[in-house]
């Protein structure tokens, strides 16, 4: 193996500037998500926690993308979906993990919102909701001070291709087209909006849309790791020269079910998924790994088995912590609530 | 002190908040060369420039989502809706988002936005610029809504609401804009969010409203104290959260309350109003609560006589208060 920081010209991620390292580390955080997402099905399913919506099949394109930024200075307005971009870029295990099961501790929202809606100040992560794409025109109005202030930074926003069909997305778009923003727009296509199929939602790409709000729009391979990331990685330097927006629409396909309550076999089959499952980014990067020379079978067993027990660890933690108090309901309503309380 | 319009008065708030922080900046349609289609940020552009003084795209659920994300970025936003007709697209924007920004991020995150938008109608405006969007909004936890009826409130509200650190409403009276003039001090006051405002004392009705129905209320008690009836009025001036304390004294004070607004009756802020004093003042009404606003139409019609129909005027005010007083 490389020693950390040395780039191999000759490799695909050396040609994008990634050390083997960080090419290692890339998929570390690929596989955490995986992990997470497991834990997480199986932990709905006991009983123990009362929802999870998966990120699954869709690891490459995040953590690619997530590596691609400044994860020092730039705002993240990621999806529900977003796992591997959120543990990219500081949450932890256990962050997740106090969120999936609603505690007091939970740094998203103190255990108020669903699992998956992101949040925190710290990590530059912006606050997200249910209603979908809302998003888009925040991380508008991030990059929008950012450029008012002259900051050096750029905002990163994710959504799925039926939320592309929203007012905001369009909005959004427009918006940072004309006022030329430092904002990354990324749709993570899944082909799915819970059980209406791309062909229903679509009639064209959606990356051919940025034509029309005036800025490059390219679709990728989004089980491709290192595809996403240099595109990603394009854009922000494009940003960071003031020539603004870009719309990068990453192909990828939802192996799982939309959410805990939903049963997919109801509206597509069996092959289908399994079909798609062998293109799942995870074991291609791997084997990519594996094919440079920098990864092993055994490597691989031993970060399996660390990142499972990080998600035990993580499991233990949340599901000991205490729930946020009922007193508390009212608490940060307005500035100031809760705080001042006889 | 100075003798000015209510939109000298609000254009004044914008232009001395921005001197004070430089984090404060106006975005939306028309705002900048323009000076907005009421010449409410007229000037402004010309002192601190394009990029405080934003024109937007025609898209109302931009402006307010652009100006959430820059608010939770720390800046200072002012969004102007041309028209409170027009704020619909930005519902989501401002109930889902803004609304909750604080309370769903345990207080990491917050959103101080001012949504400035123009209410009201008497100026033949038609279906679609005439509204008032008040109750769409009231009832929504986490937004703060203000309704100034004078000039002097207007600038001294509208100071308070950009100081404010969670996102506020600001409904300006599109009526009141020329027609009310008022003395209005040049230097930096704030009129406080949240406390309602006694506008004349009086022993024998009690009157609460808010925003342009005010003047009609002033100047019918002026007339009915010539014919020995008192009026005691209370001004909301914020209409979220409520000054509930304000209102039971108001209520307590005469025993007999109308409450007046231009918004729809039905889902409008006086049945709050009304609640609150059925829930703490029962023993102290003299007569049923009373509530004159506007009719249940689903908008104000652009034909003279059924705008009149539709609009409050002193004479129907005087007419509901006199009423009142004689119960």
């Amino acid at each position: 193996m490389k020693a950390e920081g040395t780039i191999d010209q000759q490799t695909r991620h050396g040609k994008l500037g990634l050390s083997d390292a960080q090419a290692i580390e890339i998929y570390r955080y690929m596989m955490m998500a995986r992990k997470f997402d497991e834990r997480s099905l199986l932990l709905q399913r006991a009983g123990k926690i009362n929802f999870h919506v998966s990120g699954v099949g869709q690891e490459a394109a995040q953590v690619g993308a997530a590596f691609a930024l400044d994860r020092e200075k730039d705002y993240f307005l990621p999806y529900y979906r977003d796992y591997g971009f959120v543990l990219s870029v500081g949450m932890t295990a256990r962050d997740l993990m106090l969120s999936a099961f609603a505690k007091a501790e939970d740094p998203n929202s103190a255990g108020r919102q669903m699992p998956g809606h992101f949040g925190s100040k710290r990590l530059r992560i912006v606050t997200g909701s249910s209603p979908v794409t809302t998003q888009v025109p925040h991380a508008v109005g991030v990059a929008l001070a950012a450029k008012m202030k002259k900051q050096e930074l750029v905002s990163f926003v994710t959504f799925g291709e039926g939320s592309s069909n929203q007012g905001d997305f369009h909005e959004g778009c427009n918006f940072a087209g004309v006022h030329k923003l430092p904002v990354i727009i990324m749709c993570e296509n899944n082909q799915y909006a819970i059980s209406v199929p791309v062909h229903k939602q679509l009639s064209g790409k959606i990356s051919d849309r940025a034509l029309g709000y005036g800025f490059p729009g390219i679709r990728v391979d989004g089980n491709d790791v290192l595809e996403v990331y240099a595109a990603v990685k394009e854009a922000r330097e494009r940003a960071i020269r003031g020539e603004g927006p870009t719309l990068i629409e990453a192909m990828v396909y939802r192996l799982s079910p939309h959410s805990t309550s939903d049963n997919d076999l109801a509206y597509r089959t069996k092959e289908e998924v399994d079909a798609n499952w062998e293109k799942d980014g995870l074991p291609k990067y791997k084997q990519y790994l594996i094919d440079c020379g920098i990864w092993n079978e055994e490597q691989d067993q031993a970060l399996q088995k660390e990142c499972t027990e990080i998600m035990k660890e993580a499991t233990e933690y949340a599901d000991n912590a205490p729930y946020p108090s009922a007193d508390d309901l009212l608490k940060h309503v307005f500035a100031g609530d809760g705080e001042d309380v006889q | 002190m100075a003798m000015m319009e209510y939109i000298d008065a609000i254009r004044l708030a914008m232009k001395e908040e921005m001197a004070l922080d430089e984090n404060v900046f106006v975005l939306g349609e028309d705002v900048g060369v323009k000076g907005g289609v009421f010449t409410t940020t007229k000037g402004l552009q010309e002192i601190y420039g394009e990029d405080r003084v934003m024109d937007t795209p025609l898209s109302e659920s931009a402006i307010a989502g652009v100006a959430i994300g820059a608010a939770m970025y720390g800046m200072k936003p002012i969004a102007e809706m041309q028209y409170s007709d027009f704020m619909l697209p930005a519902t989501n924007q401002i109930i889902s988002e803004a609304a909750k920004i604080r309370y769903r991020s345990n207080n990491d995150w917050s959103c101080p936005i001012v949504v400035r938008a123009p209410i009201g109608g008497g100026i033949f405006g038609g279906l679609y610029h005439s509204q008032c969007m008040e109750s769409v909004f009231f009832g929504t936890a986490g937004l703060k809504i203000v309704a100034p009826y004078s000039a002097y409130d207007a600038k001294g509200l509208l100071k308070a609401a950009i100081r404010d650190p969670d996102p506020v409403l600001f409904f300006e009276n599109k009526k009141c804009y020329k027609l009310i003039k008022g003395d209005v001090p040049e230097d930096d006051y704030v009129v406080p969010l949240g406390k309602a405002n006694l506008l004349r004392e009086g022993d024998d009705i009690t009157v609460i409203s808010y925003s342009l129905p005010l003047h009609f209320i002033m100047q019918a008690a002026e007339e009915l104290e010539q014919e020995g009836i008192t009026s005691h009025v209370l001004d909301l001036r914020t209409i979220q959260p409520l000054d509930r304390q304000a209102i039971i004294d108001a209520a307590r004070r005469t025993g007999k309350v109308l409450i007046v607004h231009e918004d729809n009756l039905t889902g409008g802020v006086g049945g709050e109003v009304a609640a609150i004093i059925a829930e703490e003042c029962l023993f102290d009404l003299d007569a049923p609560i009373r509530r004159l606003a506007g009719p249940d139409a689903p908008a104000m019609p652009i034909n003279p006589p059924q705008e009149k129909a539709y609009m409050l005027n002193k004479d129907k005010v005087k007419a509901a208060m006199r009423d009142l007083a004689l119960f």
